[in-house]
């Protein structure tokens, strides 16, 4: 049993939790990930650690309310426990080789390079571009233009920063002649995949961190297996992240709809219908 | 000699059976299991003892049920079995105690296993006495049979002992692999309840290698006994394999068992195809085709490239599978797994025929040429067996491993560091129960010996 310490409400449906949970604090670096379990006999499901701290044993992940176990969390109130929690999982992120780095999110993925931007900060701040939908979705303005060298704020809809998608600012700074070793790119699967098709033009390395459906996320079931460079690896312990140009993202776009039918009926019997 | 048949284990019937997760064997009744005890002729030198990796001592406890004293007979297993209820229910015994039975030359073997079930299901033990304690602290890592085993032993012993299991529940394959209508949960659960009152500390959700270090491990406890088992799921590499529709064994089972995808309205989802294919033909692949079938498959087939006497899942499962309804194509085997819309729609096939004998003295099947051939299919189980974890390996390299990456470990159960034990199938690669447990006892004598603490 993991403590609630606090809940924030980020966007309508993007909550951030603090969870007391020292033993996974003490190991967690960024690009690792958590998997919990909301109450007895609930299903097992991977976050990626979007802050730690060490001294006050703490744990922090940023979630999108989506399916039925997503309902079921943010249900949960400020003090009150999940069943289960394990971690940390996966392998950290290196980004040790590179110099100039990029981070991109898209909505919630931009959990996952908060940790990176935060790590790199103590080196060499990075260009980042946050993307999302529109003005109620984005995440941690605030938090990444501290860490930036310069961030740029993308919405579909122009209701902040500029109107466009993130490749589009993404073309626009390699067209400009900004140059980047490395660009780590962490959000939807359509996202990441769009990404990898424009810096596999401009031969600029990409990373980004896989979120196949996972279950025990220790390397024992499978569930998690794409395809990299031809090779079958497992999202949990081979990764989450991997090379984007050598992912199969039509398979693993394929994959991660396998369960959408039977989890719609199962938030339907949950809310009466309602999302 | 006079012949009196062996007496049979009664069954839920077939038909029903396939639509619940109730245990398939239901159990000696008092009066059968004191039939089936005045079997056993007690042999001086009791060859059945033998076959049995931890020599239970099995003449004297089928005695005491022949006298009808059940609570007696349990208490002579539990003397070298510390998991009577689990063993009498998976153990191959066909191929352990009961092969060398003496009975089999008259008539058939004494039904040894669902006699240490009954006396399991049915005897009451002793209370426990107070243990007193000897200020050494262990850590064993994993709660399948070889961990639960060795922490119950260094328990009883004085030893402060915590188990660390990666999951959310303990018990390892014996909770996410062999399913409920073969071992109920409960009886797992009971000998779980039973180790903490001996005061084994069990701390779940702890993966060790990633939550905790192995070092740390070391400077917090005397001694470790590693126990993780051999989870990874090996696939056959064929074309299709990342499919939807296609799972390792260990992942159905796991979101069925563990999971509790079985009960109408769990939060975990699993799909059940119309016409399923099981690839592999051990004890977990018959698990993996009888618990498709209970979730409403159709029809469900093992694909097999030998034939039945090669197969070498347990001759009481195959029989019950059978029973249920499971077609076995023998001879057979996959090369492609056929794919439309990104889901399973078929398989693609050869024919096979048995040659020359290989290594492992099974005539070795060889392709037919030109008997290729698709059939339509529209879920796949790969059920071709497992290896062992490697995340912990990773995390300490200074152990040593061999082959598949299983540990060394001497006969004493000592691995390459000095202090680290080990046992399981962790060490063996998938064996059975018993062997692991086996494994755990020595190791929980080994590190006994090594931390000088007396071992009556
Ligand atoms: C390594 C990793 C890190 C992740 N990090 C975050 C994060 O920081 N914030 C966040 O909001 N989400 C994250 N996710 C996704 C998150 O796990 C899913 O959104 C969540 O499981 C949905 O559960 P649900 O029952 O509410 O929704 P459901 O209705 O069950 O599912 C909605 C969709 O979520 C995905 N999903 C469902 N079950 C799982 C599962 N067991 N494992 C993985 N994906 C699943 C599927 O694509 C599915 O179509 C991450 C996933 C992975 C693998
Ligand atoms: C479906 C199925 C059916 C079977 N049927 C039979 C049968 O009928 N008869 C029979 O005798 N045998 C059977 N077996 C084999 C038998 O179950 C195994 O041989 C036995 O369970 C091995 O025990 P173990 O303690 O070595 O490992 P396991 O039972 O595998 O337990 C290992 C435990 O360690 C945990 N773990 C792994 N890594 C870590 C880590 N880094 N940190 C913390 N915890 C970790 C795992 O989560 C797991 O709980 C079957 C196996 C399966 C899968
Ligand atoms: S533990 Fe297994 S092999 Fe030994 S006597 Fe019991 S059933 Fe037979
Ligand atoms: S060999 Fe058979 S008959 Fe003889 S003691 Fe053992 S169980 Fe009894
Ligand atoms: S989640 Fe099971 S192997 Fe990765």
């Amino acid at each position: 049993m993991n403590k609630l310490l606090k809940i924030r409400e980020l966007s309508p449906c993007v909550k951030e939790y603090v969870i007391d949970a020292p033993e996974v604090a003490e190991n967690a670096r960024p690009g690792q990930f958590v998997i919990l379990i909301v109450d007895e006999d609930g299903e097992r499901v991977p976050f990626t650690i979007c802050d730690f701290d060490k001294e006050k044993g703490t744990i922090t992940i940023l979630v999108q309310t989506i399916g039925a176990t997503t309902m079921k969390l943010a249900a949960k109130k400020e003090g009150e426990y999940i069943h289960d929690f394990v971690g940390p999982l996966g392998l950290p992120t290196d980004l040790s080789e590179y110099n100039k780095i990029l981070l991109v999110g898209g909505g919630v993925g931009s959990a996952v390079i908060y940790p990176q931007s935060k790590e790199l900060a103590k080196i060499c701040k990075a260009d980042i571009i946050v993307g999302a939908r529109n003005k109620e979705l984005l995440l941690y303005t605030e938090e990444f233009a501290k860490q930036a060298e310069n961030l740029y704020v993308m919405t579909d809809d122009g209701s902040a920063g500029e109107k466009g998608f993130v490749t589009t600012k993404l073309k626009q700074l390699i067209d400009s002649g900004k140059k980047y070793d490395a660009v780590f790119a962490v959000g939807p699967l359509m996202m990441m995949k769009a990404v990898c098709d424009l810096t596999k033009e401009y031969n600029i390395k990409t990373i980004v961190s896989m979120n196949s459906v996972m279950v025990d996320g220790t390397g024992m079931c499978g569930c998690c297996r794409l395809t990299v460079f031809g090779e079958t690896k497992y999202a949990c312990v081979n990764g989450p992240e991997f090379d984007g140009h050598g992912v199969d993202f039509q398979e693993a776009i394929n994959r991660s709809k396998y369960y959408t039918e039977i989890e719609k009926d199962h938030i339907c019997r949950l809310t009466g219908g309602k999302r | 000699m006079e012949k009196s048949p062996r007496n049979i284990m009664p069954l839920l019937d077939a038909d029903k059976r396939c639509n619940t997760f109730e245990e398939v064997a239901i159990g000696f009744s008092k009066e059968t299991a004191v039939n089936e005890a005045s079997r056993c002729l007690n042999c001086k030198n009791a060859p059945c003892k033998n076959g049995c990796p931890v020599g239970v001592n099995i003449p004297e406890f089928i005695q005491q049920i022949k006298c009808g004293n059940t609570d007696g007979a349990l208490k002579i297993i539990k003397g070298t079995n510390s998991l009577p209820a689990i063993c009498g229910r998976v153990c191959p015994q066909e191929s352990q105690c009961e092969k060398y039975c003496i009975r089999n030359r008259i008539d058939q073997a004494v039904a040894i296993g669902s006699l240490e079930r009954f006396a399991a299901d049915n005897g009451k033990e002793d209370s426990i006495n107070k243990i007193e304690k000897n200020g050494k602290k262990v850590a064993v890592v994993g709660s399948g049979p070889a961990g639960l085993t060795c922490a119950g032993d260094l328990a009883k012993m004085g030893f402060e002992v915590t188990v660390f299991e990666a999951f959310h529940k303990a018990g390892g394959v014996l909770v996410y692999g062999i399913p409920e209508f073969r071992l109920p949960k409960k009886i797992v659960q009971k000998e779980i309840d039973n180790l903490k009152a001996l005061g084994v500390n069990i701390k779940l959700n702890t993966v060790i290698g990633k939550t905790v270090t192995i070092d740390k491990l070391k400077k917090e406890f005397d001694a470790i006994f590693i126990g993780t088992g051999a989870g990874l799921p090996m696939f056959m590499n064929i074309p299709g394999e990342n499919l939807n529709g296609v799972y390792s064994a260990n992942e159905f089972l796991t979101r069925i068992n563990l999971m509790k995808a079985y009960l109408k309205d769990s939060d975990t989802p699993v799909k059940v195809g119309k016409k399923v294919a099981v690839f592999g033909a051990g004890n977990v692949a018959m698990d993996a085709a009888r618990t498709a079938k209970r979730m409403g498959a159709e029809e469900v087939h093992i694909i097999y490239r030998r034939s039945r006497e090669e197969m070498p899942a347990r001759k009481e499962e195959i029989e019950h599978a059978v029973e249920e309804g499971i077609i076995l194509d023998f001879l057979t085997n996959p090369v492609e797994i056929l794919g439309e819309n990104g889901a399973v729609c078929g398989l693609k096939c050869v024919r096979m025929e048995l040659g020359e004998p290989d290594q492992s003295g099974r005539r070795r099947p060889v392709v037919i040429k030109g008997s290729e051939y698709e059939t339509d299919f529209d879920m796949v189980i790969v059920s071709i067996g497992t290896s062992p974890n490697p995340l912990l390996k990773n995390s300490y390299p200074q152990l040593d491993t061999y082959g598949k990456g299983m540990l060394k470990a001497d006969e004493k159960m000592a691995t390459s560091v000095e202090y680290i034990y080990a046992g399981g199938d962790a060490v063996t690669g998938a064996a059975t129960v018993i062997l692991a447990m086996g494994s755990g006892k020595t190791a929980a004598r080994s590190i006994a010996e090594k931390l000088n603490v007396k071992v009556e």
